[in-house]
């Protein structure tokens, strides 16, 4: 078997299995799991393919929620535009705050994400007669072509196409010029702009490309849920989708579907006999990032190609690709091995 | 705006901003020794209100002692955790240290949580500063007035110490330059874990410091945390006089905005970040090859 009937046989048993989802688990949570993966990829996006961590998304699953959701409280827009416009939402927020953002790298721009993201989640809270502040968006019915579509499984299938064309422009974004254009701005920036590229610019389009396909994601979810809460702004939202994304495997891109999976079927699974949810996820995040840095599809990978003995098309392999802070050289102790960072990323 | 219900708001302001400055300073400390960002710094803040709220409900110590007790033991704490976790990751790039003390944090709010459920524990202060003084144009709490002065007390000392002593200046060459620091037979690595226990006992003491004014509840140190994180930038990471005057000046900006506008006093701290970020990229106080 060659590598592209692999390919496409990959891409058949996915299909079949996003198809089959809500048959196998309830459809709600079917649910959860594709439209999580979607927000989980977008952090990908950035953490994988351009070194960029951000820790604010949330600002743009919940934008994009809440604007799904008034819109179609307010005047009954169809699903589909519906979520599109809350993409749409969180496309302009990206670009001021990707635009300030992107001025920073590494820590700093995930304490920058972070701290814009909070910024969002106070305004949602004082927006009361558009947000519902503290109660949130209730009894949001989503409609298509003037009907409703109240039952879980119906929307499952009706949202299905949406989430599959962020899949593909993900993979689009990531398997085009300008993506590779993004993993040579992550393995070295200096380099790449000596070549001529405006790195700047390149970084501000995969934010705001990212930030779409998490608006796209939050407006099905508060169309899925049928409501719209602040929690979906929180930072706590953001850490999960980062939790999803290193469970899977950062630069997978796949695997962010697959750590929302395991992520949300764990916690259906606890949820019926304990409420420690913080230490469960605390926990995931420790025992990832102590031992297990490839995650779980970086480590399947990883087995499969050194088993054929070849090095993969992606460079990611190796170990997660996430940038050093600009001029600060990682820094090795007496006793330790030196860092094993992605080599190139060293100027 | 009358100054007189101006005033007691921009003063309010400043007792949060000596929040912000604890906090942010023993981020300062600990990021420029140990290159962590350390997210977990809120839930040590958090720790420190419950350990002084214990001491008082388990052994009945008073809040003078759980001022000295708490920090210590918050601060082994984290000692402890430098130790055994973040120790492991300092080979690797900063930011696999910014999600362990992320998953940290998770886990200190939650088994908190568990223990003491979400509702804030009351915690009274200290009946030497019950009441309040005329401050000419307005009444103001004692204790508020006492958390104040301490907490630049205690800033300035920690700046002193940073600045003017022998370990401080350890402390500057190993931010700087930790390999010329070696090779000049200082051990530095010797330094890392009681720098992490100091800064992390800085935030603990805030905690103590807050809890009198604010009641005791496992999320306490979480929002705070990320406001810190704006001020950070704004001050510019690293730079301890920096740390300082950042908290206190958001603090002001943010008793301000109660008293003008406060539906948008919370989000003026982040305005002021994205200012900042737009003009000095590096932070009011923060080297340029910083950022």
């Amino acid at each position: 078997m060659n590598t592209r009937t692999v390919r496409l046989a990959g891409y058949g048993i996915g299909l079949i299995l996003a198809l089959a989802l809500p048959r196998i688990l309830y459809p709600v949570l079917a649910l959860d799991i594709l439209l999580w993966g979607l927000f989980a990829i977008s952090v990908d996006l950035l953490l994988g393919f351009v070194g960029l961590l951000s820790f604010g998304h949330a600002m743009f699953w919940g934008l994009g929620g809440y604007a799904a959701g008034y819109l179609t409280k307010s005047i009954a827009l169809d699903y589909p535009f519906a979520a599109l416009v809350g993409a749409g939402a969180a496309v302009l927020l990206a670009v001021p705050t990707g635009y300030l953002a992107i001025r920073s790298t590494g820590i700093y721009f995930a304490m920058v994400t972070l701290a814009f993201a909070q910024m969002v989640f106070y305004v949602v809270n004082e927006a009361r007669p558009i947000t519902g502040g503290e109660n949130g968006l209730q009894g949001i019915s989503r409609t298509f072509l003037g009907s409703a579509i109240q039952d879980a499984t119906a929307f499952y299938y009706a949202a299905l196409p949406l989430i599959l064309f962020g899949y593909w422009l993900a993979y689009r974004i990531v398997h085009s010029p300008f993506g590779h254009v993004l993993v040579a701005i992550r393995d070295n920036e200096a380099r790449a702009q000596a070549l001529g590229y405006p790195t700047g610019r390149y970084k501000l389009l995969a934010f705001v490309l990212s930030a779409f396909l998490s608006g796209l994601a939050g407006g099905l979810y508060s169309l899925g849920h049928g409501f719209a809460a602040l929690e979906l702004v929180h930072w706590s939202t953001s850490g999960t989708a980062v939790v999803m994304t290193i469970l899977g495997g950062i630069g997978t891109l796949w695997g962010s579907i697959l750590g929302a999976a395991i992520f949300l079927l764990l916690r259906d699974w606890l949820s019926t006999f304990t409420d420690a949810w913080g230490v469960v996820t605390g926990t995931i995040f420790i025992v990832i990032v102590l031992g297990f840095r490839r995650g779980i599809w970086g480590t399947l990978l990883h087995s499969l190609h050194r088993r054929r003995g070849s090095a993969g098309e992606i460079t990611t392999l190796t170990e997660p690709a996430i940038t050093t802070v600009d001029g600060a050289e990682p820094r090795p102790r007496e006793g330790e091995e030196g860092a094993p960072v992605s080599p190139a990323t060293r100027a | 705006m009358d100054p007189v219900t101006l005033l007691p708001q921009m003063f309010n302001g400043l007792v949060q901003g000596t929040f912000y400055a604890l906090l942010s300073l023993g981020l300062a400390i600990i990021f420029g020794v140990l290159r962590v960002v350390n997210f977990a710094h809120g839930a040590f803040f958090m720790l420190g209100a419950f350990a002084a709220y214990i001491l008082l409900q388990q052994s009945g110590l008073p809040f003078w002692a759980a001022l000295i007790v708490a920090p210590l033991v918050v601060g082994l704490l984290g000692m402890v955790l430098e130790r055994t976790l973040i120790r492991r990751l300092y080979a690797l790039d900063p930011l696999y240290n910014f999600l362990l003390t992320f998953g940290i944090t998770l886990i200190l709010q939650d088994a908190m949580r568990l223990r003491y459920g979400m509702q804030g524990q009351p915690y009274a202060p200290p009946r030497e500063l019950a009441g309040a003084t005329n401050l000419g144009l307005f009444f103001y709490p004692n204790y508020r007035l006492f958390a104040v002065l301490f907490a630049i007390a205690v800033c300035v000392a920690v700046w002193y110490l940073i600045e003017r002593t022998r370990v401080g200046m350890i402390v500057r060459a190993a931010t700087e330059k930790p390999d010329l620091t070696r090779a000049l037979g200082v051990d530095v690595d010797r330094w890392v874990t009681p720098v992490f226990g100091f800064g992390v006992g800085l935030a603990a003491l805030g905690g103590v410091l807050a809890a009198p004014m604010q009641s005791v509840y496992p999320l306490m140190g979480a929002e705070l945390i990320i406001t810190v994180f704006a001020v950070v930038v704004i001050g510019g990471l690293g730079s301890i006089v920096g740390a300082i005057v950042a908290g206190l000046l958001v603090g002001v900006v943010f008793g301000i905005g109660l008293a003008v506008v406060p539906p948008l006093a919370n989000t003026l701290v982040f305005i002021l970040m994205a200012v900042v970020l737009l003009v000095r990229p590096a932070g009011l106080f923060g080297s340029v090859e910083a950022a």
